[in-house]
């Protein structure tokens, strides 16, 4: 049953909305601190190229210039990872992309800035430069890194579940397709923004648009060489992240260095173009899917290969590379699976995670087969899926535990709402409509740095004034997070929302919370606010019982009292019973803090994919195509989502369809495109708001929500995640949309009118009415590691114990 | 913070005063109207005048004067007020159509008519900061040798984008330009030159005062687009067309292609293959046909520009229709935001 | 032009009005009017995104009308009124405009609301009664990256039904999406309305989660 709540589950404002809509919030930039310098960044000409000679002398004699860094400044590597610590504050050695960062001035204004960058004069030595997944494959040297599993392979990796040769016999069809999903990135309106303060008292304050205040600590912590207590990092309410200030940047590490070197504030605001630089976004993947399935479209084994395009450094890389792999396997049973999975370096921007984290590009080439195979065997696609679900409370083949699984309703929804029975395969031609579902963790399994901590920690203070105040180590992003907490604390104390402060993402004043990635936070930080709440409930029941002369089971706290469910007009005001409990207890504050359950995985990789719950998405989405030109447009989508429960059901609503929308991005026309060959350069093609096709308002289709409530056991009041797993099933969903209006086949993301033409125009010709990669390059993939299923009666633990290293491959 | 570069700033009082300003100043001198394409490609320093001359605030370059002969607006006429204007809706819907696909509503509030026409061509190995000019070792336009589009080329191939150009044309319109010499006045054709960094006749010291059209007089004119979003995006293939019929036959055509050479092309051969002929799917078709052979778009705008080139002939097509449909073109919301249906 | 000692003033001063209240200020005549507001007035609440026109983030009004702080000179706006999102509300409270975008969620990060508030009250001004399509068409100027533009088209319908005096209030799908079922919500206040259900009032003890 439901639990019956009453803040909970209600469309509630934002707690900071009054702030956002009249101006108020502080973004970074916003900040302006007396004496304060503007730093400007002196970014890389060249793509590859090992760093002869950067004299600043120059730009260092300009009057106004106040300081200047170069990479001999900051020697110390950092990077997300602790296995990938590959980047530098600035480059010293050599630079890996067009755009990264070589040397920094802190001057009075910025126009100053910008004349000392142009002082600075740089020798470059150029190397060959890698522009593709397909050059870095057959360009094994130079390395641009001289870590990682071989030549220009960042990672390499290969497990097997279970015996898929055996899954493979017992297949009916065997179906084999190659799929390419290009990059995009987050293009948040905010650009990024630091400002740090190196104190008189010798402690260090940074206030910076991220997304992982927790993560930018360390690595201040680590470049900077100074003891983490005296560095407080403050995460400035972030305009827009969507994955692309998650992790340690450049320029906040510069600015701190600048501060501290100048006893100054220090200010940096990047361009738009130096946003695209920083990028993190998706990893272009090349994939490969091998599914072997019955007649009625239950899978029986598959074979699942990717590479990466990772960009010039590691970011998130590794995890995206497990993850590009890890979740084909939670919305429907699949009883053997293989995954290999390569990340390699080129000389772009570093990719790393974008909203829905190396999930999409799986998915649509999950989803676009399993379309695929539907027609083939004449299975309608939405009742093959439907027949085919993984069950709630199971566990996978890659031991993945699910919870609840809301899927089957979600499909249902879409499939009623959209007319899909009555419509699909039956519109004239030029319409079509096609369905896609997904799944998305709620919080990583283990925190980046592996220990036993809480990864979210709340601290209640209650004041006997009846102020309650949360301290959590949340970022909010824009999706709620520090809405969140106010609403769950409410619920539990039976008060008013707005009543609540809510102080977050202060190092020095917030409990840990590891930050706004993995849709990690309601779940988490809900979960620690439930439990900190609770401990300060438990003292004002016991207090006000004995104030009120009844036992605690009797005593409720709701609408601002505290009160006898027996007979509510007996009680006290909410401030009287915090009296009443701080004069028995003494100051009340507590705390809660979440750790999610152990993961049932034991082998290498395990780390990635386990979550305590995982959200359910379905979307039917109508398209309308020329086939004279290729053009389309998207008139109509409905998707429903399982959040397990809504915290707040406005949120959701519009995480949703922001989701959707940044889906269709994705699908339609946005592309982090390069040119390869400029100049002996790998030039971004055109790094603006302009060139960069995000949608306009005159893009967006009406979208139909569906909200499906299957609570989780582990998620506050049931709740999961919704800031991602909307995205996915978009993608593909667009691209079977485009099949069933024109019978081609798009099995490459941007959805592209050249592409719909070109592949009618193959089809007219009676050759496959497919557009889409035809080759998959040779990968070293390692021997993978066997690990037995649960079904098998595995462990988690892999059978053939793998060497360490890449399974076998040389470490170099 | 993307900063405009420093210059200095005059304000005339009146056109004459404006001319001689520039007379004075010299060539490090320009005028600015709206400054919605001058202050971007300043703040990427393609251009760094030393000077501004700002035409914004003479009131005389902002009429619409309708006579009997046809309408003069002037160069300073905001581009939202033309499009909103009724007489001109009225009269020529099909350039009041093309007004409003020009970028976004609020730029439209900003940029003036003359800013259009005068609109520097664009080309995605130009339109960039300075730093990325600099890693590319530069381009023909600015600061560089050689063309990156064609590296053989001899002239720079950047684009003519202006959206109310191919209408104006088919229109008839002409243009008077005004120096401290005296003013002058020419075909609206005759201001561009297919050369992306030449691309107007004007002499810089010129100012574009007004454009001058026609009455309708039996014509009527239509404007297609092809951009990826319905908004923002400049043209990367468009197409002016006009036709005046007697009785069910094409007296006379004029069509106009952009978005794909340096200067708006003329469609002679797609006009021959219209007159004297009805204005239905035969006809249209041969238009189409003759407008794709000279449309050679290259590779240096947003889409393919092969699949740009095979576009012409629908958006060709498409414009002709538009203009047989009984209800003619220019309303707006009753069509596909992009596509050629 | 007059140099004491090696200073040249090179700044130029202007008359305006912002927000309604006079402002005299000199600055240089290079500055942009988003740079003047947000680095000489410090009225930060005026965004900025991309300073090339290509986002939205900056939009003011300037003698009413909606246009690109980033492109607008400091010193074209002599003699003019501009209005940014800090003078939208007044004492009475919020603007319509600013109710509904807090109301629905049409403010995520919040980053892009002061241009689009601005462009949505221009339209509402000229327009009280815009369709959906106008409403749109309107808007199109402003990326927005968090809401997928619904939220925002909802709100600016609600504050225009609002203004035209009408008690509007926000469809149930708005806040709910299609097909919610919310037997899940306990009453917001019993006590006000005097009818204190004692099942409900149990379900308020300690064993709700």
């Amino acid at each position: 049953m439901k639990a019956r709540t009453r803040v909970v589950g209600r469309p509630y404002e934002k707690v900071d909305a009054a702030a956002k809509v009249t101006g108020q919030t502080r973004f970074a930039d916003d900040l302006i601190l007396p004496r304060m310098l503007h730093c400007k960044l002196l970014r890389s000409r060249r793509a590859h190229a090992i760093l002869r000679r950067v004299d600043v002398s120059r730009a260092a004699a300009l009057p106004g210039v106040v300081a200047v860094a170069t990479g001999r400044d900051l020697p110390i590597p950092f990077g997300i990872l602790p296995v990938s610590q590959d980047e530098h504050a600035l480059c010293f050695d050599r630079v890996r992309f067009v755009g990264d960062p070589i040397a920094a001035v802190a001057a009075v204004d910025e126009d100053t800035a910008n004349e000392a960058l142009a002082a600075i004069d740089v020798d470059y030595e150029d190397l060959p430069s890698i522009a593709s997944i397909e050059q870095a494959v057959e360009t094994p040297e130079p390395r641009i890194h001289e870590y990682g599993d071989r030549d220009n392979f960042h990672k390499l990796v290969s497990m097997e579940f279970g015996d898929t040769d055996e899954g493979f016999a017992r297949a009916e069809k065997i179906y084999d397709d190659l799929f390419f999903y290009e990059g995009s990135t987050h293009l948040p309106l905010e650009q990024h923004a630091a400002l740090a303060d190196f104190g008189p008292d010798g402690k260090l304050t940074l206030w910076s648009a991220t997304q992982t205040p927790h993560y930018v600590h360390r690595a201040l912590a680590k470049v900077l060489e100074m003891p983490a207590a005296r560095i407080r990092v403050i995460a400035t309410p972030n305009g827009g992240g969507f994955g692309g200030k998650s992790d340690p940047f450049n320029h906040e590490i510069v600015v701190a260095h600048l501060s501290r070197a100048t006893g100054r504030p220090v200010k940096i605001c990047l361009t738009r173009e130096e946003v695209f630089y920083c990028h993190r976004g998706r990893h272009p993947i090349l994939m490969r899917a091998r599914t072997g399935v019955r007649r009625d479209g239950s899978i029986t084994a598959m074979h699942f290969q990717t590479v990466l395009d990772g960009g010039a450094y590691g970011s998130y890389g590794v995890a995206s590379t497990y993850y590009s792999g890890a979740l084909q396997t939670v919305t429907y049973p699949v009883p053997a699976y293989r995954f290999d999975g390569a990340r390699v370096f080129t000389n772009k921007p570093p990719c790393g995670p974008k909203r829905g984290h190396g999930t999409p590009q799986p998915r649509f080439a999950l989803e676009a087969q399993l379309d695929k195979i539907a027609c083939d065997l004449g299975l309608d696609p939405a009742a093959m899926r439907l027949s085919n679900l993984q069950p709630p409370s199971s566990i996978t083949a890659n031991f993945l535990r699910i919870g609840s699984m809301g899927l089957g309703a979600c499909i249902e929804k879409v499939v009623d709402a959209s007319g899909w029975k009555e419509r699909r395969g039956r519109l004239p031609l030029g319409r079509g409509l096609g369905i896609a579902c997904s799944s998305y963790i709620c919080g990583a399994g283990l925190p980046i740095y592996w220990n036993a901590m809480p990864q979210s920690g709340v601290q209640l203070k209650l004041d006997r004034s009846g102020g309650v105040t949360v301290f959590c180590g949340s970022t909010d992003i824009g999706q709620g997070s520090d809405s969140v907490l106010a609403y769950i604390v409410a619920e539990v104390l039976g008060i008013d929302p707005f009543d609540i402060r809510v102080v977050t993402a202060d190092t020095d004043l917030t409990p840990v919370d590891l930050g706004s990635y993995s849709s990690r936070v309601t779940l988490m930080t809900g979960n620690a606010a439930l439990q900190a709440a609770e401990r300060a409930r438990e003292l004002l029941v016991a207090a006000a019982g004995d104030k009120l002369g009844i036992p605690g089971v009797r005593v409720a706290l709701a609408e601002g009292r505290v009160f006898d469910v027996e007979d509510p007009d007996k009680g006290l005001s909410f401030s009287d019973a915090v009296i009443a409990a701080e004069s028995r207890f003494g100051t009340i504050g507590t705390v809660g803090s979440y750790t999610p359950p152990p993961s049932a995985g034991r082998y290498r990789g395990a780390g990635v994919g386990p979550s305590p719950a995982y959200s359910y998405s379905a979307a039917v989405v109508e398209v309308e195509v020329d086939p004279g030109t290729g053009i389309y447009t998207v008139p109509k989508v409905w998707i429903a989502h399982d959040v397990g429960k809504c915290i707040n059901p406005v949120l959701v609503v519009g995480q949703v369809e922001g989701s959707v929308y940044m889906g269709l991005g994705e699908a339609m026309m946005e592309e982090m495109a390069y040119r390869g060959d400029v100049n002996g350069n790998v030039m971004h093609k055109a790094p603006s708001m302009l060139e960069y096709k995000s949608p306009t308002t005159l893009e967006m289709p009406e979208i139909v929500t569906l909200l499906v409530e299957d609570p989780d056991p582990n998620g506050p009041f049931g709740a999961k995640e919704v800031g991602q797993g909307p995205l996915l099933p978009i993608p593909p969903a667009v691209a079977n949309a485009v099949f069933d209006a024109v019978g081609v086949r798009v099995d490459e993301i941007p959805v592209t009118p050249e592409k719909i033409l070109q592949a009618l125009k193959a089809k007219a010709a009676g050759r496959p009415g497919r557009v889409g990669p035809t080759k998959f390059p040779a990968i070293p993939y390692p021997e993978p590691s066997r690990i037995p299923t649960p079904a098998e009666g595995g462990d988690g633990r892999a059978r053939d114990l793998a060497p360490t290293g890449a399974g076998g491959v040389r470490k170099i | 913070m993307l900063r405009l570069p420093k210059f200095r700033y005059f304000v005339p009082r009146t056109v004459a005063d404006a001319v001689a300003m520039r007379a004075d100043a010299g060539p490090e001198a320009v005028f600015v109207a709206g400054g919605t394409d001058l202050y971007p490609n300043m703040k990427r320093r393609q251009q760094t005048p030393a000077a501004l001359i700002t035409i914004s605030r003479l009131d005389e370059l902002r009429g619409v004067a309708f006579s009997a002969e046809g309408v003069e607006i002037g160069a300073g006429a905001i581009l939202s007020d033309l499009e909103n204007d009724p007489r001109i809706r009225e009269s020529y819907p099909g350039l009041a159509h093309a007004i409003a696909e020009i970028s976004t509503p609020l730029l439209r509030n900003m940029g003036t008519i003359g800013g259009n026409l005068l609109l520097d061509t664009r080309c995605n190995y130009y339109d960039q900061n300075f730093e990325w000019r600099q890693a590319i070792d530069f381009c023909m336009k600015k600061d560089g040798e050689i063309c990156w589009v064609a590296p053989g080329s001899p002239r720079c191939l950047a684009v003519q984008s202006a959206d109310s150009v191919p209408v104006l044309i088919a229109l008839g319109a002409r243009v008077r330009l005004v120096s401290a010499a005296g003013p002058r006045e020419i075909p609206l054709e005759d201001l561009y030159r297919n050369d992306g960094i030449h691309y107007v006749t004007k002499r810089p010291e010129e100012l574009l005062t007004g454009v001058w059209l026609p009455g309708p007089d039996g014509w009527r004119a239509s404007y297609r687009k092809l951009r990826r979003r319905g908004s923002f995006d400049f043209p990367v293939l468009s197409v002016g067309a006009a036709v005046r019929r007697e009785g069910p036959l094409v007296a006379e055509a004029r069509l106009v292609l952009g978005g794909v050479a340096s200067a708006p092309l003329r469609l002679t051969a797609a006009e021959d293959a219209l007159r004297g002929r009805p204005l239905e799917e035969e006809a249209i078709g041969a238009a189409a046909e003759a407008a794709a052979r000279p449309s050679r778009p290259m590779d240096n705008t947003d889409f393919s520009f092969l699949w740009r080139k095979e576009m012409t002939r629908k958006y060709v097509a498409a414009a002709l229709r538009d203009l047989a449909a009984p209800q003619g073109p220019g309303a707006r919301g009753d069509r596909p935001l992009q596509g050629t249906s | 032009m007059k140099v004491i000692g090696d200073f040249v003033p090179l700044n130029a001063s202007i008359g305006l009005r912002v927000n309604g209240e006079p402002v005299e200020i000199s600055f240089p005549p290079y500055k942009t009017l988003l740079e003047v507001l947000r680095e000489d007035l410090r009225l930060t609440g005026t965004k900025h995104g991309c300073e090339l026109g290509e986002c939205g983030a900056c939009a003011v009004l300037v003698d009413g009308r909606p246009v690109l702080s980033c492109l607008v000179l400091g010193l074209e706006c002599h003699g003019r009124e501009v209005e940014t999102v800090e003078g939208m509300a007044s004492a009475a409270g919020l603007h319509p405009l600013q109710k509904v975008f807090a109301e629905l969620g049409a403010a995520q990060c919040g980053y892009c609301t002061p241009g689009f508030l601005l462009t949505a009250q221009a339209l509402l001004d000229a327009n009280p009664s815009p369709t959906f399509r106008q409403i749109q068409e309107a808007l199109a100027g402003n990326i927005c990256r968090c809401t997928g533009y619904i939220k925002i088209f909802e709100a600016v319908e609600l504050a225009a039904a609002r203004l035209r005096g009408e008690a509007a209030v926000p469809r149930r799908e708005t806040l709910y999406g299609t097909d919610f079922d919310d037997s899940g919500l306990l009453p917001v206040s019993q006590r006000e309305s005097g009818n204190y259900d004692l099942e409900v009032a149990k379900a308020e003890g300690p064993e709700r989660r």
